[in-house]
């Protein structure tokens, strides 16, 4: 789960990672307000889930309280369009005010889970403000990384070690220390995917600040973190993905015209890549779970048929514990209830394979069997084509 | 032979008074496995089916013997249930939970080195020796015993390569699903290590998916070590970065851990990438000249 620049500044502080003074905002006479609390001269941010918010004109300075009034009113309710968001672009509904800091130096520290180590990863380098991949990609030398136990935590060593490493020194080094440390903390004790601060902020007067600050979270634990889990913002996510998470059904819309609904989170990616390999393009990716029950079938019908681009459906099972005979009646209720017109190709292999593709065959609906994955796909995709081009 | 699991392997179940750990403990008996204690805790001295239910895995492996687990557990209970069991000393422990945190697969994954007990998943179908004992919820019936290895980070989509393989006539030697998370407790290289010993292995299938380095690592073991010949497809060619697909662990972050950069390392590890997954069995027979 991605929370906004502001909210994860907020679990971050709770740690003691050191942050601006600033207040979040959904209307520009407040903004006026926090900006004549901070003294004046502020930074006004627009807060959506994706980043080169700069670029795209919705970081912007203010230099009085009457500024920031125009520009939190010229921010709030504007399309930002970055390359993270895609053509279509993100509504802006808060802005964060933030006091306007003197920048000595800009830095770079994140920590993510390691895969191949299976341990979480410290990363720190000198080039703040630069995306980490980017860095890794010109100057791979430059990414420092500490490994740590969950249960240790960061060591005070390690936390020295990116210190001298990063060339700090005096207050600022132990400054960072305990910045460092409570990051690490932070990202350990919130079940966290991702803590990213950058730039991290190196002031003229030696302190150590996130200017910016990036969380994201494990679905899976949010069960034990009630206050992190009411933080989502279903503004910032694909109405049909957010529908489709209430019956726990797991969604992703893409762009192509072929809409899938396979059993099993391998396989319905292996399907995508099937109907892209016979010269089609799937419109989601949708996994309706091992049980594949008519409701869950219908639930999933409703919600892959919202999308308008949808052009022709394939229906790939493979029924392993779950019966095809079961399966097959879920999928003929379903469409007859939902009075579902588009072209329908349907696969389905595994146990009472043959009882199940004489349920489909004596519906009545206008359903193609398939035999094998490249049989359906080479069906689906031509069905597609021909209501596309009649 | 067959891999870390056989007729005679004996099992407790942890969560067997569950709905699903009953359902499929009674199908993996059917199959032939030795299933002879269940464990819940506060459910000691009852039975599920005729099989004994204990209060810990401790009391379970001291009265029956048991050397194996198959794990049905909610997931914020499921790393206590793996440490349980290894603490008990299980040498083997299959945990079919999905949705266990991150987090938490990290701990069980350290306190793992140092038990020395081996864990199959989370997040997984389980393991199968054909013909002798399964250890999982996949469907008996598509195995075939045989003497091809396969090993894979998906469920269903290892259902579909083992059923093209039976009906081929290509059989399998042992079929185990490493799970879908980001921190599996064996990984591809462990299972190719024992697949590259079993002298009842002639081949293997590897099925792999987006995200992480787990493929990579399989391609330097196999071009290193592996004569046997080796079959991969990768799923998730067409998936977009930065999107979680199902799988916890099947997600391309920052540029990396796509499928074009794995099928490349493949392919130079002279592995035989098949190119969609209804071409997994077909490229298995070609490479056995089988076809």
């Amino acid at each position: 789960m991605k929370v906004h620049e502001y909210q994860a500044k907020e679990i971050l502080a709770r740690y003691g990672v050191a942050i601006p003074r600033g207040k979040v905002t959904t209307k520009p006479e407040q903004a006026r307000a926090i900006a004549a609390e901070l003294g004046g001269r502020v930074v006004i941010k627009a807060q959506v889930h994706a980043g080169g918010r700069g670029k795209a004109g919705g970081v912007k300075l203010a230099a009085n309280p009457d500024d920031a009034f125009t520009v939190a009113g010229q921010i709030l309710g504007m399309k930002l369009v970055s390359k993270q968001t895609g053509p279509e672009g993100k509504i802006v509904h808060k802005v964060l005010v933030e006091e306007a800091l003197g920048i000595a130096r800009e830095l770079y520290l994140g920590v993510v889970l390691d895969r191949a180590v299976g341990l979480p990863v410290l990363m720190a380098s000198k080039f703040g403000g630069m995306e980490i991949e980017e860095v890794a990609a010109e100057h791979p030398d430059a990414i420092l990384k500490e490994h740590f136990d969950p249960c240790q935590g960061l060591q005070l060593f390690q936390a020295r070690t990116l210190g001298f490493g990063l060339g700090l020194s005096g207050d600022t080094f132990k400054k960072f220390l305990k910045f460092v440390t409570a990051l690490a903390r932070a990202y350990n004790e919130t079940d966290a995917t991702l803590a990213e601060i950058n730039p991290l902020l190196v002031t003229a007067d030696g302190d150590v600040l996130a200017l910016d600050a990036k969380m994201n979270f494990d679905d899976n634990a949010l069960g034990r973190h009630a206050d992190i889990a009411a933080m989502r913002d279903l503004d910032e996510e694909e109405p049909l993905e957010v529908e489709a998470s209430k019956y726990d059904l797991n969604y992703i819309k893409l762009d192509g015209d072929i809409g899938c609904m396979v059993n099993g989170a391998g396989l319905a990616m292996g399907t995508m890549d099937i109907i892209k390999h016979y010269g089609g393009a799937p419109a989601n990716f949708l996994d309706v779970g091992g049980g594949a029950s008519q409701e869950r079938v219908e639930n999933a019908f409703r919600i892959l048929l919202s999308d308008p681009g949808v052009k022709a459906v394939l229906i790939n099972i493979f029924g392993g514990i779950v019966r095809c005979d079961m399966i097959a009646a879920g999928v003929v209720a379903a469409a007859k209830k939902l009075k579902v017109q588009v072209p329908i190709v349907v696969r389905l292999e595994g146990t009472n394979v043959d009882a199940g593709r004489r349920i489909l065959a004596e519906s009545g609906l206008k359903l193609q069997p398939a035999d094998t994955m490249a049989d359906a796909a080479a069906k689906v995709v031509a069905a597609a084509k021909a209501v596309a081009a009649p | 032979m067959a891999i870390w699991l056989d007729q005679n392997t004996r099992v407790v179940v942890q969560g067997l008074t569950g709905k699903e750990g009953q359902f499929h403990a009674a199908k993996c008996r059917e199959y032939g496995t030795k299933i002879v204690a269940g464990m819940t805790p506060g459910k000691g001295g009852s039975s599920v089916d005729g099989v004994p239910v204990f209060d810990t895995v401790a009391q379970a492996r001291a009265k029956t013997g048991c050397t194996a687990s198959l794990i049905f557990v909610p997931p914020l209970g499921a790393a206590d249930a793996i440490l349980e069991a290894a603490a008990a000393g299980i040498a083997l422990i299959v945990c079919i939970t999905e949705g266990i945190p991150a987090r938490d697969e990290v701990l069980v994954r350290r306190a793992l080195q140092e038990s020395g007990a081996r864990l199959i998943g989370p997040n997984c179908p389980g393991i199968i020796s054909p013909g002798k004992a399964k250890l999982g919820i996949m469907p008996a019936q598509i195995h075939k015993q045989g003497s091809v290895g396969v090993v894979s980070r998906s469920g269903t989509l290892t259902y579909e390569a083992v059923d093209q393989l039976t009906k081929l006539g290509l059989g399998q030697s042992t079929c185990i699903g490493i799970g879908g998370d980001p921190v599996p407790g064996t990984n591809f290289v462990d299972v190719l290590e024992a697949f590259n010993l079993d002298r009842d292995t002639d081949a293997i299938v590897l099925i792999g998916e987006i995200g992480g380095t787990a493929e990579e690592e399989a391609a330097a073991y196999v071009k290193a070590n592996v004569k046997k010949p080796v079959v991969a497809f990768i799923a998730g060619q067409t998936a977009p970065p930065g999107r979680r697909m199902g799988h916890a662990g099947a997600i391309i972050s920052g540029g990396k851990g796509t499928a074009k950069e794995k099928i490349e390392a493949l392919k130079a590890a002279g592995i035989h990438v098949a190119a969609t997954p209804a071409d997994i069995g077909v490229t298995m027979a070609r490479a056995l000249g089988k076809a």
